[in-house]
């Protein structure tokens, strides 16, 4: 195998061919804004946050998704891409309810980490305020769609590591819901194992254990390292 | 011709809110409003949420009394989840609410009513603020600073927060006290004692010197309201409630707060967003009541602690059954404040308080819980209805300061009655109007459920509807 060398940031690095530049730019130590991308998942690039500037490229290329190629040069950090990052945060914010002073997520949401770290000090878009509901039929969990991206880590998640494919997108623009059992309230789902993974991979506090009060959801997303070191290596370790 | 009178915005109170003066042909005052000018709405925002966020939604209500808010949100998520609170939560909320008792009548007393009892209510208003106090007695001013500061330390310490903290929870409380707060507390007291023992002592030389002003800012019989446990002493936790009339005679002994919809109605009026709460026995206007620091001493048989009982039986010697005249407040608020210091240094030899046993887990067991204690400002209720999954289907609030609302609107009448010559206008006439209303250190943004400062606009209206004359405070 030959492997792909390429300049990020100024730096020439190297990264095995099909590898996306996102990947190659962390284990080098350069980390690019992400909210979809989770590791042991596949990308979908759905946050657009990973967005990069390739020289010969006309157009901002999402790095998750872009694997990289030999001779490549990438930039991640540039004024223009901070930019374009804090108006997507911004929009994250104003598309739904996002109210961190009574969120159970506050203080430990990658939402608010990312917000707080690109300087979103405001909205210059006007909020939305949807009619959202929240779904507490699950004997263990909820669902709060005001606090929900439409990441999809919990989709692929389910999908991917647990194998029980509870949950899908439905609807379409800005109708778009995370539904349970082709839309069924999550508490009736026959595809559901209760295993709780989808809550610990949800970067906010849409997803999340009941009876949790304000600021006191913390997740764990160590499992999926091992789920999957066990599974690609045959490794069982932590 | 006749005139309205309007003071807009009614300052050093929380929230907005402006005072409507009518003044008839003969040019002497024949009516007053106490408008509430702003809206808040928690009670829809708490519709279709998960009962288990309150305490922490229902905590921003109030940057001064959140605390309060907690504990009767907590309390009505204990009767869902229908579990018995441990003991050591119980004596935590204890302990926040007499902190909060003592930061919340600290900044009543020194920050924003002081200024008119030590400088007089004619002063000029660049000079009745709280600086005005410091430059003229600056070991005052500081004292209600530093007592203010230990009732907030106390609840940053347990909590991690002074304001909205993250800490109650329904079935209890989410950490321990830490053992080195203590010891901190306890080394403050003695400094907190003498502070208080000159407070008390100025407050009754001004209780002396004001006789007007007693007179005239809200000095009528009511019936008064307030939590008591069973020694007679004011339960700020867990009391029941009784009723006192303006003689004194008790006109109900103990009411369960968890049926208060049942003696205890509330009635909209056009020109205000604050709700008139009334005793449903009496009916509207009639039912009128007061709460607070006032009247919770006329309930009480007892303080339950020495000094604070010393206090209360010169306090109830300043009427006759009942000491109806709201400038007592004020009186009302340091005995409390002493109460409330002796309490926690009680809960502080208690080993339990720093019990880490602080949690009962639950699921949802009941679909309707209310929650009560006696905030700084008067009895609290909250009051959840919740679906099969626990989201919250009905929130009523009965908040303090609402409570007191028609006596706060016979008070203003009262004193521009008394005080305001309307053929001869001075700010100071409606600096008395304007204190009248801060006896009972009205919170507006509870009460309305709202936007913002509290400024007052005061009119002066004629008898055709227009308008005389306008003062209004920036």
């Amino acid at each position: 195998m030959r492997v792909r060398t390429l300049e990020i940031d100024g730096q020439m690095m190297t990264g095995a061919p099909g590898e996306s530049i996102f990947n190659v730019a962390w284990n080098n130590g350069i980390h690019i804004p992400r909210m979809c991308h989770l590791g042991g998942l596949t990308d979908v690039g759905a946050c657009r946050l990973c967005l990069v500037e390739v020289e010969g490229q006309s157009r901002l290329l999402p790095s998750c998704m872009t694997p990289v190629r030999e001779g490549m040069v990438v930039r991640t950090n540039t004024p223009a891409l901070q930019k374009h990052r804090k108006l997507i945060v911004e929009l994250l914010l104003a598309e739904r309810n996002h109210v961190c002073a009574v969120c159970v997520a506050n203080g430990a949401c990658e939402l608010q980490d990312l917000a707080t770290s690109l300087g979103v000090d405001h909205v210059r878009v006007r909020y939305r305020h949807p009619q959202c509901e929240v779904d507490l039929s699950h004997p263990r969990f909820g669902l709060d769609h005001n606090r929900c991206i439409l990441c999809s880590r919990c989709v692929r998640v389910c999908d991917e590591v647990e194998g029980a494919h509870n949950w899908d997108i439905g609807h379409r623009g800005t109708n778009a819901r995370v539904i349970s059992d082709f839309g069924t309230a999550w508490g009736d789902s026959e595809s559901c194992t209760s295993c709780g993974k989808c809550v610990q991979v949800c970067p906010t506090g849409a997803l999340f254990s009941k009876g949790a009060s304000v600021g006191e959801m913390r997740k764990d997303r160590s499992f999926l390292k091992y789920i999957v070191t066990a599974r690609e290596k045959h490794q069982w370790i932590r | 011709m006749s005139t309205r009178i309007t003071i807009q915005p009614v300052t050093r109170i929380e929230g907005h809110a402006k005072v409507t003066l009518h003044v008839d042909e003969d040019g002497a005052i024949n009516g007053a409003q106490f408008h509430v000018i702003e809206f808040r709405g928690f009670e829809k925002i708490a519709l279709g949420r998960p009962f288990t966020e309150m305490p922490g939604l229902m905590a921003r209500i109030c940057g001064i009394c959140p605390i309060s808010h907690i504990i009767a949100s907590s309390k009505a998520g204990d009767m869902l989840l229908g579990v018995r609170t441990p003991r050591a939560a119980v004596l935590q909320r204890r302990l926040l609410t007499d902190a909060q008792i003592l930061q919340s009548h600290a900044l009543s007393f020194f920050h924003l009513s002081s200024p008119d009892l030590l400088l007089g209510f004619d002063a000029p208003p660049s000079k009745r603020n709280l600086f005005g106090v410091a430059e003229t007695d600056v070991e005052f001013a500081r004292a209600g600073i530093r007592l203010r500061q230990l009732g907030q330390r106390i609840i940053e310490g347990v909590t991690g927060k002074r304001v909205h903290p993250n800490w109650g929870i329904p079935g209890g409380v989410l950490g321990a006290v830490p053992g080195e707060l203590r010891d901190e507390v306890l080394a403050r007291l003695p400094e907190s004692y003498a502070a208080m023992d000159d407070a008390l002592g100025r407050a009754k030389r001004w209780a002396d010197q004001y006789a007007p002003e007693i007179e005239g800012m809200g000095n009528f019989p009511s019936l008064h309201a307030g939590l008591v446990g069973a020694d007679g002493a004011p339960d700020y936790y867990d009391g029941k409630l009784r009723l006192v009339d303006g003689d004194g005679n008790v006109v109900a002994p103990g009411l369960d707060p968890r049926r208060y919809f049942e003696y205890l109605e509330e009635r909209a009026e056009p020109w205000s967003y604050m709700k008139f709460p009334f005793y449903k026995p009496l009916g509207y206007p009639n039912g009128m009541y007061r709460v607070g620091p006032l009247s919770r001493l006329n309930v009480a048989t007892c303080m339950g602690t020495e000094r604070a009982d010393r206090e209360f039986v010169e306090l109830r010697q300043r009427g006759g059954g009942a000491v109806n005249a709201s400038f007592h407040y004020h009186l009302a608020r340091l005995v409390e404040m002493v109460g409330a210091l002796e309490r926690m240094e009680r809960l502080f030899a208690d080993p339990e308080l720093l019990s880490a046993d602080v949690r009962s887990r639950a699921m949802l067991n009941e679909e309707e819980g209310i929650g009560s204690c006696e905030a700084p400002r008067g009895v609290l209720f909250h009051h959840y209805k919740v679906d099969g999954n626990g989201l919250v289907t009905s929130a009523n609030l009965l908040i303090a300061t609402a409570q007191n609302n028609l006596a706060i609107n016979r008070t203003v009448e009262q004193a521009a009655r008394r005080f305001v010559k309307p053929d001869a206008l001075q700010e100071g006439m409606l600096n008395r109007v304007e204190a009248a209303i801060r006896c009972y250190d009205p919170c507006l943004s509870c009460s309305t459920h709202a936007l913002g400062q509290m400024p007052l606009v005061l009119e002066l209206v004629g008898p055709d509807g227009t308008v005389r004359d306008r003062l209004q405070r920036e």
